[in-house]
């Protein structure tokens, strides 16, 4: 018989912050000490109130826009009950009654073909800390509890562990080439709901959820692995299939029961009353659309049409940066193609040469334009251009400054470069006259005599018009 | 009964209910679960008013969480069989060895105390005073008051204290209130409300009467009226005050500070041993019936039907107070208390909370003086405490 996979994703996201959701605690997580990075406030001492972050709405709503959702104009924070020593108030402050995102939809295209993944909501919740285990103890680190999260909910709708997976790197490349979440390892989990059923039925069959995976791997795998034994369950009565929440192991491959729809907590979600709804007027949702980075699909687009090449494109959309970096290189009047070259060729080799990532990459859009600039003008070499990024890379050199200092400029006078057109136009007679008869690619043979005597200094628009005035 | 759970200058005069976290000292708001607790911050109103020149005396016994009548149930206070049950920070206004207290209202525990002892306490206007280091309960309803011997005192208390703090959400965007306690109150509206005033005893009744003869004789009309919907509003607040207080108190669990149980093997075992340790047995009956009412299948039964209850109350006392100044009610059905069993304290404290619910609900701001109650509207603060004011003259 054959079979359809239907799967929902529950997508958990780290926001980029540089504080926690509730407190003024530093929001991230990654390379601290133990407990660093905690007050009275994330700690769960009594006394402490939550004070909302007003940029984890902005950046909530910026994620909904890019999904195509509607924004909730009035959002509220309910309080989750649970017990776990990694939860120090015993209880998380998320969103169940009025989410700040509705009504999305995603484009997702496999070799399968494109299919409407529809966003049902994504709300705004805190992180829990994590456990430490070691010899006879357990220890709480609380660094992470209150980093600001959104959970991004979809309906059922992907048909296959690709779509999950495509998905899923979408979702990356679009918050971490905007900056609305660095995306850093463990920063994006989901919970993945599958169920199986015969092909053209319209009816679900019995879904189970699998918790918290990190990998993408893991997530395919998972899915595989789970599809088979719902399968299994169906065509051969392997085993009875029942609703509940499962873990995937990822050395044996395998999933297994964590709990069952009987024993499913009740997690007593009630309305936090120590924050106030939120109500997003039309000044401030208009500000957050202005702010609004532009949407990876339509910035790829663009890319492509300067000519970018689609491995560049690939490049710039997973360093939000390096792509930021380009766009104002642009905007300062150099050519795309010419300006990703520089970045993701040059300073690339320069960079992995030093032993450092494309992140790493510290040099203004001023000082790079300033060098394509020059180099296009013929006022510079490209060796040297290499050579003053290769001191912008390696020792933090100021463009202009190091420049100046190397005399890299070579400043070429009308005069000069007049003279050595005279000189070309008089040794190449048959050229002029084959020029003058018609024969356009004659000029070629003029200008590279200019070219060679000049040496590659000038800038060849400029000598190339001079040439041809002085043939009229 | 002691006084103060922990001192800290003889000198101070203003006393801070252990409810209310004060730097560096020990705060455990009566209850075991806390012990040895002691908070990195002062509240809000205690820094404003350390900023301000008030030294803090200490801090006084509660009962556990202030869930009790007064505060006969503290893990570290007890009363004598046949001594009349008194709050600690009442009695210490009332003895004139501090200026004023503060505490915290959550169920009418610290307006009880104050008629029991004959002082003033004020609940202000919900939003008004910062809730920034109070150990929190019911943080809905929950407001930081001042209690004082005078009105003038509250008065000149409340004017420090109240204000926008940022750290507190639920605070409302004015910078200062001003508390005003010489408006004239010739002809001002005062009723008092029958249903409750029949369920007080013949010694609270002759105070109500007497009070209400005193407001007369300034020029205020007093008028009797009908209101059914008491009894409703406090069940409300209950289910309201039992599901947060639950929820709040469900960061006590051993792990981080306070009361460890010995007695642990495992993970659940260290939770539900410290905890069944750590509170006493109203405290463990709130989380009951809290835990109960916000379960799925209670939720909208209960505590979803609860908040409707809030709004539709609010919506009354609304158009009760465009015809009326302020509403004349017993603080106590008694005039006096003796110890009880803790096990009928739920009971109890529930049947009393009828006089003190509505402004826990609804966030309105009450006055208890000369043991009686003033119930005002949203801000009325300078009503109440001028009334309050004209008939201490009186006495004088």
């Amino acid at each position: 018989m054959a079979y359809e996979l239907v799967i929902g994703l529950e997508t958990h996201v780290e926001l980029n912050t540089q504080s926690k959701i509730f407190c003024s605690c530093g929001g991230h997580s990654s390379p601290l000490e133990p407990n660093d990075c905690v007050c009275p406030a994330c700690s769960g001492m009594p006394g402490m109130l939550p004070v909302m972050n007003k940029r984890v709405v902005e950046l909530a709503a910026t994620a909904g826009l890019m999904l195509n959702c509607e924004i909730n104009r009035y959002t509220t924070f309910d309080k989750k009950n649970y017990y776990y020593p990694d939860l120090p108030c015993a209880y998380q402050i998320t969103q169940l009654n009025h989410p700040i995102c509705v009504n999305g939809l995603v484009k997702v295209k496999t070799a399968a073909g494109e299919r409407d993944i529809r966003i049902k909501q994504i709300h705004m919740e805190e992180d829990a800390g994590k456990l430490v285990h070691g010899g006879n103890s357990s220890f709480v680190d609380f660094n992470r509890t209150s980093v600001p999260l959104i959970e991004i909910v979809t309906q059922p709708d992907f048909r296959s562990p690709e779509e999950v997976v495509t998905y899923l790197g979408k979702l990356k490349s679009m918050f971490k080439s905007t900056g609305i979440s660095e995306c850093e390892e463990g920063a994006m989990r989901c919970d993945v709901n599958i169920s199986v059923r015969e092909e053209g039925s319209e009816e679900f069959g019995v879904r189970t959820e699998i918790k918290n995976m990190a990998s993408f791997e893991a997530i395919d795998r998972a899915i595989r692995y789970e599809a088979q034994r719902h399968m299994d369950a169906l065509e051969f009565g392997t085993e009875e299939l029942v609703q509940e929440t499962r873990r995937f192991d990822d050395v044996s491959g395998k999933t297994s029961a964590m709990r069952n729809k009987e024993t499913e907590a009740d997690y007593r979600y009630f309305p936090d009353p120590n924050l106030m709804p939120i109500v997003i007027d039309d000044e401030w949702l208009e500000e957050i659309k202005r702010n609004k980075p532009v949407a990876l699909d339509e910035k790829a687009e663009s890319y492509s049409q300067a000519g970018i090449s689609d491995k560049e494109i690939a490049m710039l959309m997973s360093e939000h940066t390096v792509a930021k970096l380009l766009d104002d290189v642009i905007a300062l009047g150099c050519n795309p193609k010419d300006a990703a070259a520089w970045i993701l060729t040059d300073c690339a080799g320069i960079l992995r040469k030093a032993g450092l990532k494309l992140k790493d990459l510290a040099i203004s859009a001023e000082g790079l334009s300033f060098l394509i600039k020059k180099v296009d003008e013929g006022k510079l070499n490209r060796g040297a251009a290499k050579k003053t990024l290769i001191a912008v890379i390696e020792d933090g050199a100021d463009v202009e400054k190091f420049v100046e200092e190397q005399g890299f400029l070579v400043e070429v006078d009308n005069s000069q470069i007049e003279a050595v057109i005279d000189k070309a136009i008089e040794a190449n007679a048959q050229a002029v006259a084959d020029y003058k008869s018609g024969k356009e690619k004659a000029l070629m043979a003029i200008f590279g005599a200019c070219m060679k005597e000049l040496k590659g200094s000038g800038d060849p628009a400029a000598i190339r018009a001079m040439l041809i005035e002085k043939l009229k | 009964m002691k006084y103060y759970a922990e001192i800290i200058n003889e000198n101070g005069k203003i006393a801070v209910d252990d409810t209310i976290l004060v730097k560096d000292t020990l705060s455990t708001a009566g209850s075991h679960i806390l012990d040895g607790y002691k908070p990195l911050f002062s509240a809000e109103a205690v820094e404003r008013l350390e900023k301000a020149g008030f030294d803090i005396s200490g801090k006084t016994h509660v009962g556990e969480f202030s869930l009790d009548l007064v505060g006969e149930f503290s893990y570290y206070n007890e009363f004598d069989k046949d001594e009349a049950l008194k709050g600690a920070a009442a009695e210490l206004v009332n003895s004139d060895k501090v200026e004023a207290a503060l505490g915290v209202d959550m169920n009418g525990a610290p307006r009880r105390a104050a008629a029991l002892s004959g002082v003033n306490f004020l609940k202000p206007t919900y939003g008004t005073v910062s809730r920034y280091g109070v150990i929190s309960c019911a943080a809905s309803g929950e407001q930081l008051g001042v209690y004082g011997k005078s009105a003038d005192k509250v008065a000149e208390i409340m004017t420090i204290i109240a204000g926008v703090d940022e750290k507190d959400g639920t605070s409302l965007r004015t910078e200062k209130y001003t508390y005003d306690t010489n408006a004239d109150v010739n002809s001002k509206k005062v009723c008092i409300v029958k249903e409750l005033f029949d369920k007080a005893d013949d010694a609270v009744k002759a105070k109500i009467t007497a009070y209400a003869e005193s407001l007369k004789a300034q020029g205020v009309i007093v008028e009797e009226i009908s209101c059914d919907f008491f009894d409703t509003a406090n069940t409300a607040w209950q289910i309201l005050m039992c599901a947060e207080t639950c929820n709040n108190v469900s960061r006590y669990d051993g792990v981080k500070y306070g009361h460890r149980s010995e007695k642990y093997r495992n993970i659940d075992e260290l939770y539900v041993n410290s905890r069944s340790e750590g509170f006493n047995f109203l405290t463990k009956t709130v989380i009951l019936y809290g835990s109960d009412v916000l379960s799925k299948t209670r939720y909208t039964d209960c505590y979803e039907k609860a908040l409707k209850i809030r709004r539709v109350v609010a919506d009354k006392m609304k158009a009760l107070f465009e015809t009326y100044d302020a509403v004349l009610t017993p603080v106590c059905t008694k005039d006096e208390y003796k110890s009880y069993d803790i096990k009928d304290a739920f009971t109890k404290v529930y049947a009393e909370s009828v006089f003190t619910a509505v402004p826990n609900l609804i966030g309105t701001p009450a006055l208890v003086s000369g043991g009686v109650q003033l119930l005002g509207a949203h801000f009325s603060e300078s009503t109440l405490l001028s009334l309050a004011k004209s008939v201490e003259r009186k006495g004088e």
